[in-house]
């Protein structure tokens, strides 16, 4: 029994094109982008680090709401989205704005969602996605659904969801991944496991050596990838992506990644729970690091340019956060308006009872 | 017009759905090739074909997941729950996902979903297959709950719940499966939700029930009639959100009320019931509102199953109760 165990996790290997030096080590895996892409790739990569920074700093000053800080996890965020076409759909765990970004909800939205704004929640029309799920693993099997949904109607499409270590550990993780296995569901299982869910380190979450292993019981392709090269983790969801169109199937992708900040700004203390030389052991992997010098050694990439675009950043970051804060307040009569499609009896009492008091 | 048990009449509701709208898909544990453990959904496989009826794996919570995705690819999902007492399995997905998915978008992502499923005491089914659990749905906001108590209203309301763009939660009481026929016009039709309807006009005391107790609360009407009392009973039909306004015409023109379900007597739907009336209606009363109710414990085994739940008996002892206060 134990060598079929062994024999599984050994063939889990850590799928990698690009080192942590900034060296390309996989030639055969490299995927075919342009250098304008590529480029596209950095400047995303590098704005969401920023918006991450001033997002913390806002927080800090009180004027934004919830917040789950990504700096660390870009490669596996922004790689994942970026093989994606506009009408692939997302459906997110609650640190994955950066992808809702990236796929057309505008950054005033954003911030709208973190200050609990309902518009904020509203994806614009085409935006193939929902708000982030705050419930660890419900998006799981939801994107198994939207993934058969996409099946059912011939749709050249797929359902990406996205979880931690620890929503691994749930039974909708299971029970997702099984029903997208039977069937034949067009999505992508994204788990980037950060090490900790919010303190539990991934050891103490499950006996298994790899998350991507958890493929193999429910019959789908898994692979566990460098989440902090966003080449590899690119090409893995590309094709995934092609895999799940041409019908062979849901895959579940595991990228290897840090948080380097808390679990979210409500006040988590990362230093009770992890080491300073586990901190800088992971900074030394940072995917932007390794991706500028990628950049910089084929002439694609200078300060100068990081630089314009770090202020142009900011400067959007500004314009975005004066448009939510220009945004009315959201009243509860919103709320029941937009509850059910017809407001029921009680409502329509309600709804007058809140009219009255927010006339005042 | 056919004679059909609320069984056959259900079937029907989902193949005329699954006729007028192809966006229409029904699945569940056992519904396509075995078409149901109940036979609910008997033949719609082989009308509809597998990509429309279909088995899923055996895993509540991933029906209530895969029903909330295929709506957000524009389906119409009509999944089953084989017993409502696996419903803690998918509670999350129903009252923590689809209910507030219209809100939670701004109102962009409509879960147009139906969830049936088969509930009731006095079928002699092991645990946790009898309960009923209506009023932890109830409590959720952003779900209607349906319970109908006849065939007739079976097809019309579950056709009204499927077509309806919220998500809707359609119980049905086993023991009233194939209990009796009656006349079910074959053709569609609709009956409201939201509305409860008078099922016996009276003038001394109304009966407010839903689902089997409506039965009961029938047979104790007859029973009270004996001794001159007039008993008026109202079926709720959909249970959240409540028709109050059926209610209280009623109380006022009787000036008493009992409200009977077969629930537990805590947190239930009689004792919001119960509540409004005073609230709305007070000065209208001749008698404190009562609750006729099974006891305060978890579902009883087999065994104890005929004395723990109500019947027609302990509803003419409240009567007479209030008639008599």
């Amino acid at each position: 029994m134990k060598r079929t165990l062994e024999n599984i996790e050994n063939q889990f290997e850590t799928f990698q094109i690009l080192n942590e030096e900034g060296e390309i080590v996989n030639k055969d895996a490299m995927p075919d982008l342009s250098d304008e892409e590529l480029k596209e790739i950095m400047r995303r990569m590098v704005y969401t680090r920023i918006l991450d920074q001033r997002s913390i700093a806002l927080n800090r000053q009180g004027r934004l709401g919830f917040y789950a800080p990504t700096a660390g996890q870009e490669a596996s965020q922004l790689g994942s989205q970026f093989a994606l076409e506009k009408e692939d759909f997302i459906l997110p765990g609650y640190r994955d704005v950066p992808q809702l970004i990236w796929h057309g909800l505008p950054l005033a939205q954003a911030f709208l969602f973190s200050r609990g704004h309902f518009k904020g929640n509203q994806m614009p029309e085409g935006v193939n996605a929902v708000s982030p799920q705050i419930i660890i693993g419900a998006q799981i099997t939801q994107a198994a659904g939207v993934g058969l949904g996409f099946k059912k109607r011939g749709e050249q499409a797929v359902a990406i969801t996205y979880t931690g270590d620890g929503g691994a550990s749930q039974g909708d993780f299971y029970e997702g991944l099984n029903f997208a296995g039977a069937f034949g569901a067009q999505a992508i299982f994204v788990v980037q496991n950060n090490r900790f869910a919010i303190s539990v380190p991934v050891e103490k979450q499950s006996a298994a050596t790899t998350i991507a292993q958890k493929s193999v019981a429910a019959g789908i392709e898994g692979i566990q990838v460098d989440g902090m090269d966003v080449l590899a983790v690119y090409a893995a969801t590309k094709e995934a992506r092609e895999r799940a169109i041409n019908g062979e199937g849901p895959t579940l992708i595991e990228t290897l990644t840090y948080r380097y900040g808390p679990h979210t700004m409500a006040g988590d203390d990362p230093t009770r729970y992890r080491t300073d030389e586990e901190d800088s052991e992971w900074e030394k992997k940072d995917p932007i690091v390794r991706f500028r010098k990628f950049l910089e050694e084929k002439g694609l990439w200078s300060e100068e340019e990081e630089n314009e675009l770090i202020e142009k950043t900011k400067e959007e970051i500004k314009a975005a956060i004066k448009e939510a804060d220009n945004t009315p307040k959201q009243k509860v009569t919103d709320l029941i308006e937009i509850m059910h499609e017809e407001l029921p009896a009680n409502l329509k009492e309600q709804m007058e009872e809140y009219k009255e008091k927010e006339s005042k | 017009m056919a004679q059909m048990t609320m069984i056959q009449a259900i079937t029907d509701a989902m193949r005329t759905e699954l006729k007028n709208d192809e966006n229409v898909l029904v699945f569940g544990e056992d519904v396509g090739q075995n078409g149901g453990v109940f036979r609910a959904t008997e033949g719609l496989q082989k009308e509809f074909g597998e990509d429309r009826v279909f088995d899923t794996p055996l895993a509540e919570s991933g029906i209530g997941g895969i029903s909330i995705g295929l709506a957000l690819t524009g389906f119409r999902p009509v999944p089953e729950i084989q017993f409502f007492g696996f419903v803690y399995e998918v509670m999350d997905a129903i009252s923590g996902q689809m209910a507030r998915y219209r809100y939670r978008s701004g109102g962009t992502r409509p879960m147009p979903i139906t969830v049936r499923s088969p509930f009731g005491g006095g079928v002699h089914t092991p645990e946790l297959h009898a309960d009923s659990l209506e009023g932890l749905m109830a409590q959720q906001p952003g779900l209607r709950v349906v319970i109908p108590s006849n065939p007739y209203d079976a097809k019309g309301l579950l056709i009204s719940s499927i077509r309806n763009n919220d998500p809707v939660i359609f119980l049905e009481h086993m023991k009233l499966y194939r209990s009796f026929r009656e006349e079910v016009p074959e053709e569609e039709y609709t009956v409201d939700l939201d509305k409860a309807a008078i099922k016996r006009e009276g003038t001394d005391v109304t009966l407010i029930a839903y689902g089997a107790m409506v039965h009961s609360s029938l047979k104790a009407a007859e029973e009270l009639e004996k001794d001159g009392i007039s008993a008026e009973v109202i079926d709720l039909r959909t249970v959240s959100p409540v028709d109050y306004e059926t209610i209280l015409e009623s109380v006022k023109k009787t000036n008493r009320a009992v409200v009977v379900q077969e629930a537990q007597k805590q947190a239930g739907i009689a004792a919001n019931i119960a509540a409004e009336i005073q609230e709305q209606a007070i000065l209208h009363l001749e008698a404190p509102v009562l609750r006729v109710a099974a006891p305060d414990t978890v579902y009883a085994f087999t065994q104890a199953e005929e004395v723990w739940l109500p019947n027609h008996n302990t509803i003419v002892e409240k009567v007479n109760n209030v008639i008599n206060f």
